[in-house]
């Protein structure tokens, strides 16, 4: 283990990348709760982290009532808040792939269907229309060796970058971390402030009160 | 004049730091340096006027100090091409057709000459709204992406007009539409682009406080007392008279002001009736405010923006709904109709309020007159949801996203 003060160096280097996202529009919508459960199970793998993964990171400056665009369409278009609770209570830290997100997503909808007989077919207010991400990446051209490096890199990182490295990273191997934590424990065995960096709830804090946390821990480390 | 009138300043990509972050230029330099050496057209219809206008204006500089190569050519016809386009736009909101089919050829022989005026073989060529939607005809001839960026509603069109576009739409590689509810089921890939704000222009930028009290001054506004604005062109459209409504039965129990801002009644004759129907309906009220503001009008309106308490768009059908976008980037809560592309921009209860009737207006004015903390934080949000999605520098990032997209993948 490197003594990550003072001048400690990693053997790899933090690369900060970024990641742009386009939406695609998707050729079909969803006009009542039947019809989501169908879009649930045809949609793209795409669609799927747009609405829930992209969703969190679109919406980071709300932090209560907005964790993914399924359940705030059934809560606001569908006026179902007991349905809308349960889907936002999927938490997408809880998943290391986008099926089995779907099929938890799809479950939950079809078992409140099946208890609420005749709720199904209901026309919502608006439609729910399908779209999908497609992910650019690009290297910021940047990189961080030290602790002092890293969290001076931290502090003007493009929402893009903190989302790219701190939630959707869960979904790239080694799945389910974020890439922030896998570093300062590979890098350093600072196993302790990756725990407390991985649990930096992305449900509660904007981006940017994310961005801070992590900067407070990192320098709590540096003075030791 | 006052400073704050006289400012011209052409914002640089830097400036733009200031109202969104350092960081976030540096990504659009990162993303942009993939592309260095690349060639963009951009083609529309007007060169000013309109909102496309107005964000080309913009973006097209950004993107040459980013080093893209950018040129915007616009196309020209004589009157019946310009009368032919008006209602292709009216048909394509749904309205009924009534020229004779002679105009679809009138439309491609004006498209024909453009094609053989323009010089065309960027590497990628956007192509803004149906007008010069046929310049497709020249690809044959050119490599390179062609993309179809439509800023207006084709969720309910006109059989006959579309039926006369489709086949050219569909000959590009992707096209581009502002709500995923202004989108039809198409053979090629649409994509989702918010249209912008500037937000460093006369309209939306920082006013010196002494500006605004000057500009309630001169039109008699007491700025003391809640302000309760729409600003949009007497339309229709835009229920003027369900906002005049809506301020009476909330004027039942609270105290407040009512500006209605716009324009369009001395250029449009029905703008000029709608004025007369909305002064009728406003009566001897010393409290309601109807300003029949000239297209210079910017900075007034901003004034007019940043000094309401509460800003209503009460629409009964909408494109994508700027003022709103304006007025959220004002922190303004906002009391709006779920049409067009105001539900992506208000999110109930999130980033303002939306309603469904006049009632509903009144309702959700008063709720938030009642809740000035409940107020802030909507603004604040929306202020937020604006920075993040509806700033011109995000429209930047979304083209420059799309080119290299178009160049890994097609």
């Amino acid at each position: 283990m490197l003594n990550p003060n003072g001048a400690a160096k990693a053997s790899d280097a933090f690369e900060f990348a970024t990641a742009s996202y386009l939406v695609l529009i998707e050729n079909y919508s969803a006009s009542n709760l039947v019809e989501l459960e169908q879009g649930l199970a045809n949609c793209s793998d795409a669609s799927i982290f747009y609405h829930t993964f992209q969703s969190l990171g679109r919406y980071h400056f709300l932090t209560e009532g907005f964790s993914n665009d399924f359940a705030q369409w059934v809560l606001g278009s569908c006026n179902r808040p007991a349905l809308a609770e349960r889907m936002a209570s999927l938490d997408i830290r809880d998943y290391v792939s986008l099926p089995e997100l779907r099929s938890d997503l799809r479950k939950v909808v079809a078992e409140y269907c099946q208890a609420n007989p005749g709720v199904g077919s209901q026309a919502a207010f608006e439609p729910f229309f399908f779209c999908a991400t497609v992910e650019e990446r690009v290297s910021l051209g940047r990189e961080a060796r030290t602790l002092a490096e890293f969290r001076d890199a931290l502090k003007d990182l493009p929402h893009g970058a903190l989302q790219f490295h701190f939630i959707t990273s869960r979904l790239r191997p080694p799945l389910g971390a974020n890439d922030f934590s896998q570093w300062l424990s590979r890098e350093f065995g600072l196993k302790d402030l990756a725990r407390k960096v991985d649990q930096i709830d992305i449900y509660t804090h904007t981006l940017d009160s994310a961005r801070e946390a992590i900067i407070r821990l990192v320098e709590g480390e540096l003075a030791g | 004049m006052t400073q704050t009138q006289t400012a011209t300043h052409i914002a640089s990509l830097d400036d733009y730091a200031s109202v969104t972050s350092a960081g976030e230029i540096s990504e659009l330099r990162a993303l942009a340096a993939r592309l260095h050496g690349r060639s963009v057209q951009m083609v529309n219809s007007t060169a000013v006027g309109g909102g496309v206008a107005e964000i080309l204006t913009r973006m097209v500089p950004l993107m040459q100090e980013l080093q893209i190569g950018v040129r915007w050519d616009v196309i020209t016809g004589g009157d019946d091409f310009f009368a032919i386009t008006k209602a292709f736009h009216n048909a394509l909101h749904g309205e009924s057709f009534k020229l004779p089919d002679e105009s679809f050829r009138t439309f491609l022989d004006y498209s024909a000459q453009n094609r053989a005026r323009l010089q065309f073989g960027a590497d990628f060529t956007m192509i803004h709204d149906p007008q010069p939607i046929a310049l497709i005809e020249a690809r044959a001839a050119h490599e390179g992406h062609w993309i179809w960026r439509c800023h207006i509603d084709l969720s309910q069109p006109n059989r006959r007009v579309w039926e006369f576009l489709e086949p050219y739409v569909n000959r590009y590689d992707g096209a581009i539409f502002s709500s995923p509810a202004f989108s039809r089921r198409l053979p090629i890939p649409q994509y989702l682009f918010y249209p912008s704000i500037d937000p460093l222009s006369e309209k939306n930028r920082e006013l010196e406080p002494e500006y605004i009290v000057q500009t309630l001054e001169r039109f008699e506004i007491d700025p003391r007392r809640p302000i309760v604005t729409q600003v949009s062109r007497f339309d229709r459209l835009k229920d003027p008279i369900g906002v005049v409504r809506a301020y009476q039965i909330v004027k039942r129990y609270n105290d407040c002001q009512l500006v209605l801002a716009g324009g369009g009644a001395s250029d449009d004759p029905e703008g000029g009736a709608v004025l007369a129907e909305v002064r009728e309906a406003a009566g001897q009220d010393r409290d309601i405010h109807i300003l029949d503001l000239p297209p210079w009008s910017a900075l007034e309106i901003n004034a007019l923006q940043r000094a309401s308490m509460i800003i209503v768009q009460k629409s009964l059908r909408e494109g994508f709904g700027l003022t709103v976008t304006e007025a959220l980037w004002k922190k303004k809560p906002v009391v709006a109709s779920a049409v067009g592309g105001i539900p992506s921009q208000v999110i109930h209860r999130h980033t303002g309020m939306l309603a469904h009737s006049v009632e509903g207006t009144a309702y959700q004015i008063r709720f938030l007159l009642a809740n000035p903390a409940i107020a802030h934080r909507l603004g604040e949000q929306g202020h937020e949801h604006v920075r993040e999605h509806f700033l011109i520098t995000s429209d930047v990032r979304r083209h420059l996203t799309l080119f290299l997209h178009f160049l890994r993948h097609r």
